[in-house]
């Protein structure tokens, strides 16, 4: 199941032609060894838009979102099967290099990790400095990221001191500002807010909003209301002890007030999960 | 810990403690057994007995756990007194032989048996100075790359450069002086400061190699998720990441390398050799260090010789222990 | 609503990891410089041997039985004669002496400073022990000779007035003081603080729970300690041990200040009489022949061998015990 930008329901037609702007994924799986982990996820992702990945633990969701940036395949005795395209191209193409696609499908961690040999400003930097990007005006990047992380104000007088000298989720929207530097145009999100105080959790909601301006933003959340807030569109997963599979995605509001599967009700209603 | 022993049960042990020092203080009186080691082994046969005394009216298990108990106090005395006594009387000893100008002059006017007032061991701290700052310098970056390639790279090889580094870290350190003296001192037609170092190398990288493993270990693995997912590649993630943040334990691991070598003495015999004044170039012929000076004054035994030793000794103990004492400070500054 | 379920699921993709030229690069520098121990030590072997070749060549196993060491009058009336057997037989005489007396010693001081010392004093003995296992042999060589000798002559003494008739401890010539007795306790004293270093941090290891069922069940400390904590660390300590032996095997300057280097095949531990391979080394290399340096490489090579073994022993039992955790 999947959406149009203009919220209309669509169906996945794997000869449909692609024009589609923005992240897609077709009939992926993923094993760890021989554990089949998650079966047959296909999404799509428009630009501009916020997507929430949502269900209960164990779903996959998390190993779904590395997939799409090719972080899954680092972990040893990982596989996978299915396509995901960037604008009609298949990341996963054996002509592909994966480091590449990254620069354009940036990633947000759970637990804050700003590089802690490099101060504030070296590490937004860090990302033009690791890719060997050739970029001019390295101040207006550090000040232009900060502000889109929602962090410019709190640390434009400290930017030589270290990462470490900031807040959980101060370090957090550094990680943020880290990632825009590189210009990606999706930037996943695996919940960013679990090891965060609510005050700072609200003011990253409030960044990802500003952030969908003008990027995709792919958010894993254990946190409903979190995805009610923050989200455009939402993908529900579960499992029934097997692997992860997507049970439906559609807009967030019709998913929270009337969604087409009983399940769906039942998780957002707080059933389980 | 559950075998706290309560104040009275102190009280009552240190009493006993106490009269059989005194019993085994006149028994060896009584007994002309001789010197600390007959003390000693009165006195814990007397504890045994006090032990035994005490422990009369208990259960067969209480008295026994007693009697382990003065065993185990009587072994790890016998164990550690070796180099506690070496601790002590490297310092009294050495501080008797040890003045200024030990730290600068040379033996080149003086021989080993005149007073220590004349000549020192200044060439051979230099020379131990510079042939181990040779080898750091090899065996830093070949342990880091050794390291690297055990937590970055990890090829298929990783298994057989592991196993190899532990085994090597036995090679006794007068088949590394071997080697250096088939190959290097051959092909050179010559002994010198260079060789020694070479030899020293040998036995410095299994440390460094080992130490700088453990700390690249200790990297927290989402760094690295970190960087790559910013799509930087491996090397740069390396680079720029990893190793910036281990620097300290990379210091460390260099410092307790050169603590590993700097009293070594079998391969500068036949690498090195010594010399009895100042040599500062490393292809200079033989060259004089701390342990073949010792050595050689060991070997003549007269006073003033055995005296300089110390003081020689001394020096060396000084050395490791400040090495040791840094490592330990700059071992903690990593950040993480 | 839903698309048609994939009736089968799909065989897992291949993937290529790309690594740009500068990856590469850098993978085979790194791989290199990892490679350099390995290269090394083989390296170490083949020089060895290869200078060493014309004497196996000559005298085949005679070279490790025989007893002799003369060099030859150089004009073929008096032949060169080298052979290393009571080099050999000292060299593992002397460790096993040394590993002997070490072992309970280093096992009762680990267990000392983990479950019976104060907090306090535990703290200090690691320090100190960490230390005292990076004291040079040298300084050793010089505290046998400065102090213990007085000790180990009376020790001999001892020995050898109470159970002379014990075929290894009687002696042709009473004169202690430079036995392998004597080597063999400053030996131990040099191996006791790496052996205890080891087994401390093992026994250290020992999951608590265990501790406290013990306790639990009634049981006194010794008891926890005989079946908890004993077959827990059985094989760190033995790794430990081997290292130990290791060190002990090669050991040079100690061993040349302690015994009296002579040629002759010796089990008497107090006699003053023995060697090792690596105080021949040192002993004869100053005035080496052309030939006798050759000798003196084979024997070195035949040490490089013996302890080689002896550390990958250890070290396979050390890993062994470490992945168990």
């Amino acid at each position: 199941m999947s959406i149009d930008a203009k919220g209309n329901l669509m169906t996945v037609d794997s000869s449909s032609q692609n024009s589609f702007r923005g992240l897609e994924a077709k009939n992926i799986h993923a094993w760890f060894g021989k554990h089949h982990v998650l079966k047959d996820v296909s999404l799509k992702f428009p630009e501009r838009t916020v997507t929430g990945l949502i269900g209960p633990s164990g779903c996959g969701k998390s190993t779904f979102i590395r997939l799409l940036n090719r972080m899954h395949e680092f972990i040893p005795g990982a596989a996978m099967a299915g396509k995901v395209l960037q604008d009609g191209e298949d990341i996963y193409a054996s002509e592909v290099d994966a480091a590449v696609v990254r620069l354009k499908v940036g990633m947000v961690f759970q637990k804050p990790n700003p590089f802690p040999a490099m101060n504030i400003r070296e590490n937004v930097l860090s990302g033009i400095k690791l890719a060997h990007l050739k970029k001019a005006d390295h101040d207006s990047i550090v000040e232009s990221c900060l502000t889109r992380a929602g962090l410019w104000k709190e640390v434009k007088d400290r930017l030589n001191a270290t990462g470490g000298s900031l807040s959980g989720g101060q370090q957090q929207r550094l990680c943020i500002a880290r990632s825009l530097a590189v210009e990606p145009s999706v930037l996943l999100m695996d919940e960013p807010c679990s090891a965060l105080d609510p005050g700072s959790t609200l003011r990253i909601e409030e960044t990802i909003k500003e952030l969908a301006e003008k990027i995709a933003v792919i958010i894993v959340t254990h946190n409903m209301q979190q995805a009610a807030r923050v989200s455009d569109y939402c993908a529900f997963f579960l499992t029934d002890g097997g692997p992860g599979y997507l049970v439906e995605a559609d807009a967030t509001k019709k998913l929270f007030t009337n969604p087409s599967d009983t399940r769906t009700a039942d998780y957002v209603q707080g059933k389980f999960g | 810990m559950p075998w706290q022993a309560t104040t009275r049960k102190k009280v009552a042990t240190l009493m006993s403690l106490v009269i059989s020092a005194v019993v085994s203080f006149v028994i060896v009186l009584v007994t002309g057994l001789a010197g600390v080691d007959g003390f000693a082994l009165t006195f814990f046969g007397v504890s045994f007995l006090a032990v035994a005394i005490r422990t009369f009216r208990l259960d067969s298990k209480k008295r026994k756990d007693a009697f382990v108990t003065v065993a185990i106090i009587a072994t790890a005395v016998l164990a550690f007194s070796p180099w506690m006594s070496i601790f002590g009387s490297v310092i009294i000893k050495g501080l008797r032989g040890l003045r200024p100008n030990f730290l600068y002059e040379t033996m080149q006017t003086t021989t080993p048996d005149d007073e220590l007032t004349l000549g020192g061991a200044g060439h051979a701290i230099v020379g131990s100075a510079i042939m181990v700052m040779i080898a750091t310098a090899i065996t830093l970056p070949l342990g880091i790359l050794s390291g690297v390639y055990l937590t970055e790279v990890r090829g298929r090889l990783t298994f057989l450069v592991r196993f190899v580094v532990q085994s090597m870290s036995g090679v006794p350190s007068i088949v590394a002086g071997l080697f250096i003296y088939t190959t290097f001192v051959n092909f050179t037609n010559a002994f010198s400061g260079m060789a020694g170092a070479l030899a020293l190398a040998i036995l410095m990288l299994p440390t460094v190699a080992r130490t700088a493993e453990e700390v690249l270990k200790l990297v927290p693995d989402d760094l690295r998720s970190a960087s790559y997912a910013l799509g930087a590649r491996q090397w740069r993630t390396s680079l720029m990441v990893v190793l910036p943040t281990v620097r300290s334990g990379l210091t460390t691991a260099s410092i307790l390398g050169v603590a590993r070598v700097i009293g070594e003495t079998a391969p500068l015999l036949l690498t090195s050799l010594s010399k009895d004044s100042f040599v500062f170039n490393p292809f200079g012929g033989p060259t004089g260090s701390l342990p073949t000076y010792v050595f050689g004054l060991l070997q003549i035994g007269t006073e003033n010789a055995i005296n300089r030793a110390w003081a020689g000794a001394l020096v060396l103990m000084l050395i490791v222990f400040i090495l040791f004492s840094s490592a330990r400070l700059i071992g903690g500054k990593d950040k993480r | 609503m839903s698309e048609p379920a994939t009736a089968q699921t799909p065989e897992p993709r291949e993937l290529s990891i790309i690594y740009n030229r500068a990856d590469r690069v850098f993978r085979r520098i790194v791989t290199t410089g990892a490679l350099t121990s390995l290269i090394l030590l083989g390296l170490i072997g083949m020089f060895l041997f290869v200078r060493s070749a014309q004497i196996f060549n000559d005298r085949g196993l005679k070279f490790l039985t025989g007893a002799n060491w003369t060099a030859g009058s150089g004009d073929g009336v008096i032949p060169d004669d080298f052979s290393i057997g009571p080099m050999l037989t000292g060299t593992i005489l002397v460790a096993f002496i040394a590993l002997l007396i070490a072992m309970p010693l280093a096992i009762g001081g680990a267990l000392y400073i983990e479950f019976y010392a104060a907090k306090g004093v535990r703290k200090v003995l690691t320090t100190l022990l960490d230390l005292a296992a990076a004291i040079p042999s040298l300084i050793f060589g010089l505290w046998g000779v400065a102090i213990f000798t007085e000790f180990g002559e009376r020790w001999s003494t001892l020995l050898n007035s109470r159970l002379g008739w014990v075929p290894f401890i009687k002696v042709q010539n009473e004169l202690f003081g430079r036995s392998p007795f004597v080597a063999g306790c400053v030996l131990a004293s040099l191996i006791v603080p790496i052996i205890t270093s080891v087994s401390r941090e093992v026994f250290s290891r020992t999951p608590r729970d265990l501790i406290d069922t013990c306790y639990a069940l009634g049981g006194s400390r010794w008891g926890a300690i005989r079946t908890v904590v004993l077959p827990f660390g059985k094989s760190g300590v033995i790794g430990g041990a081997m290292l130990g032996l290791g060190r002990a095997l090669g050991e040079t300057v100690a061993v040349y200040l302690l015994l009296n280097l002579v040629f002759r095949y010796n089990f008497r531990i107090l006699e003053s009489e023995g060697g090792n391979i690596a105080s021949l080394i040192a002993t004869k290399f100053g005035e080496a022949t052309e030939y006798e340096l050759k000798a003196l490489v084979a024997a070195g090579f035949v040490l490089f061998l013996l302890t080689l073994v002896v550390n990958m022993v250890a070290a396979s039992i050390v890993q062994r015990s470490t992945v168990r955790k």
